[in-house]
């Protein structure tokens, strides 16, 4: 084979490489859909299929913040956790069925979401992360103690959804499996909303805010409002998770309030790879894969999972898929210039 | 809670004081840091939680405890030196994520250290002997550890005073707080300072671990819900600024003591909320210089 081919091969499958790097970012949600449809085939066992679909969307919620808008926030198991708290509360105590009490558990996040956020952007950079861890805390105080509600330090418990009756269709929420693919409509529907969100010029000026506040405020965006609204809607898709988290469980965990599960999502995002629109999903499934594997192991997990992230922050702060697509678009961009 | 007597007051507002004197000497260190690295610590609960666990240890080992809180610091301080060399410092340029992101892993390994060293149940802490008992001050008996607690911290916090501002070492730390640029530019090496800094302010959370010890259970987890304190601390007078964490230190310490004295469920809520107020009125802080937020 002479040289000229040999290089008009690469050029071909280096081609080849980067239209379908393209075709994957035109069409992210679908190769994400299409990966969680076949992710419980892949996995040990179904329950953990569900566990990384719900932090998956938990840790995507976090990353319009934290990797598109640049804003690092340690309260976000707040929204996880009011999500999860209004969606049971309205099921114990008030025998709604499950289909209202998800509106109810988003909507909750959404006006903490507002409320919060509202506090939090008066402060920036590194103090927002404080602010926000603080302010969550008040979220798991305020939960802990209203314990005629919330059950308290035992958590909330009865959340029972064992039947979803969908026009007559009976559907058994109990089998992980049918469990999983229910979960996955609204994980289905909240992807789409994300994209279609960081596709609008809001989704641009965000990142313009990532980028350069002052420059974006010199180009006439109003930051505080972008920042307020960036806050808003992640802590929808995070209560959105939450949610889904209290139908999964069946109960909810105090602890799902406390500022160490807002630094789950930080972890997972990172892991991933974060500003990306699959890497929070890949952190969420090497995160829990990883715990599942670690706990059988050995007693010492916060040791293992502190240490694995700090490697990730020295060495690889793009994360897993961050760092992948970086390798890949190097290929065929080399490919095409040979 | 019918009868809330004068001398109940007065016992729960110098306990709320000595709590203060703690949050303070936290605030301080996580200021000290901050101001000079641009780093939040957020191993700064754990260093504290290690510095208690250092602390009953060396107590039971050698039988006094002057020489444990001799001994904390220096411990406590040598592993921030060492974080700071080989963990810290990569990340210098790279965004002010980074360091906060991996003092946050580094707070992980911290407690399983503890963990294994120790126990999962933590250790059984005593007041030491000489320090039992109460005091009579004049006007009521006072419980003697928690007014050796609130002089032992206005100590280490007037050595610090004199440290930053009337020695050459203190200058250079607040000259670089400022423009470190410039101070490399006058031949110091600001690395070095910088090292010692971050050693400086891991050895006051060990410290104040020690210090706090006999007043609280210590267990591997105890860091976790100090660091939220020392944040809202840190918020509620300012980062960077000295009168600010001990005025904060304060005013936390009394409010969580009066709370939990008057509505003990709000006891915890309280510091929060005088969190967000302060942020909702005066968001750099009490002590903190507008615009120093950014």
């Amino acid at each position: 084979m002479s040289e000229s081919t040999l290089i008009e091969q690469a050029r071909g499958s280096a081609g080849a490489l980067a239209a379908v790097l393209r075709f994957t970012a035109r069409h992210r949600v679908g190769m994400v859909l299409a990966f969680l449809l076949v992710m419980p085939l892949l996995l040990p066992y179904e329950a953990l299929a569900v566990n990384i679909l719900i932090f998956g969307l938990y840790a995507v919620g976090f990353n319009l913040l934290f990797g598109y808008t640049g804003l690092l926030s340690f309260g976000h198991a707040a929204f996880l956790g009011i999500g999860s708290y209004l969606a049971g509360i309205a099921i114990v105590s008030f025998g709604l069925p499950w289909w209202a009490a998800i509106p109810i558990g988003v909507l909750a996040a959404t006006v903490a979401g507002v409320l919060i956020g509202l506090l939090a952007i008066r402060t920036r950079g590194i103090y927002f992360s404080m602010v926000t861890l603080a302010l969550g805390q008040i979220v798991y105080y305020a939960f802990y103690k209203a314990e005629r509600w919330t059950g308290g330090e035992n958590g909330l418990r009865g959340v029972r959804v064992e039947k979803i009756d969908l026009l007559g269709w009976q559907l058994d929420f109990v089998d992980p499996v049918t469990k999983y693919y229910v979960v996955l409509v609204f994980v289905a529907a909240a992807l789409w909303f994300v994209s279609r969100v960081l596709a609008s010029p809001f989704g641009a000026v965000i990142e313009a805010v990532r980028e350069n506040e002052t420059r974006a405020a010199a180009c006439g965006f109003d930051v505080a409002r972008t920042k307020l609204l960036a806050f808003t809607l992640s802590a929808a898709v995070c209560g959105l998770a939450g949610t889904l988290r209290a139908l999964h469980l069946s109960i909810v965990p105090i602890d799902s309030l406390h500022y160490l599960q807002s630094g789950q999502a930080v972890m997972m995002c990172l892991l991933g790879g974060m500003g990306t629109f699959f890497g929070p999903f890949v952190g969420a499934a090497v995160f829990l894969y990883l715990e599942d594997v670690v706990t059988h192991l050995t007693a010492y997990w916060m040791a293992a999972v502190g240490t694995v992230f700090m490697v990730f922050v020295l060495f690889f702060p793009r994360g897993i898929w961050g760092s992948t697509l970086a390798w890949l678009e190097r290929i065929a961009a080399r490919g095409e210039r040979a | 809670m019918s009868e809330i007597t004068p001398q109940l007051l007065g016992i729960q507002l110098v306990a709320g004081i000595a709590l203060g004197a703690v949050y303070a000497l936290l605030a301080i260190g996580l200021s000290l840091i901050f101001g000079m690295l641009n780093v939040v610590n957020f191993a700064h609960g754990a260093f504290f939680m290690v510095g208690a666990f250092l602390g009953v240890y060396a107590l039971g080992l050698t039988g006094s405890f002057w020489f444990s809180l001799l001994l904390v610091p220096l411990a406590t301080g040598l592993i921030g030196l060492v974080v700071e060399r080989f963990l810290v410092r990569p990340l210098y340029g790279r965004g002010i994520d980074y360091p906060l992101l991996l003092t946050f892993g580094l707070s992980y390994v911290l407690v399983d250290a503890m963990r294994f060293f120790f126990g999962i149940e933590g250790l059984p802490s005593s007041t030491p002997a000489a320090l039992r008992g109460a005091t009579d001050l004049g006007f009521g008996f006072f419980p003697t550890y928690r007014l050796f607690l609130i002089v032992a911290a206005a100590l280490v916090i007037g050595a610090l005073w004199l440290f930053i501002e009337k020695t050459r070492y203190g200058l250079i730390i607040r000259a670089g707080a400022r423009d470190p640029e410039i101070v490399r530019v006058l031949g110091i090496d600001v690395a070095k300072v910088w090292l010692l800094v971050f050693g400086l302010g891991t050895a006051i959370a060990g410290l104040a671990g020690a210090l706090a010890a006999p007043t609280r259970a210590v267990n591997p987890e105890m860091g976790i819900t100090v660091l939220a304190e020392s944040f809202v601390v840190t918020v509620v007078g300012g980062m960077g600024s000295l009168p600010g964490a001990v005025v904060a230190g304060l005013l936390v310490g009394i409010v969580f003591s009066l709370t939990s004295l008057f509505a003990p469920e709000l006891a915890e809520l309280s510091i929060f909320v005088l969190m967000a107020v302060v942020l909702l009125v005066r968001p750099q802080g009490l002590f903190g210089k507008a615009g120093q937020m950014g």
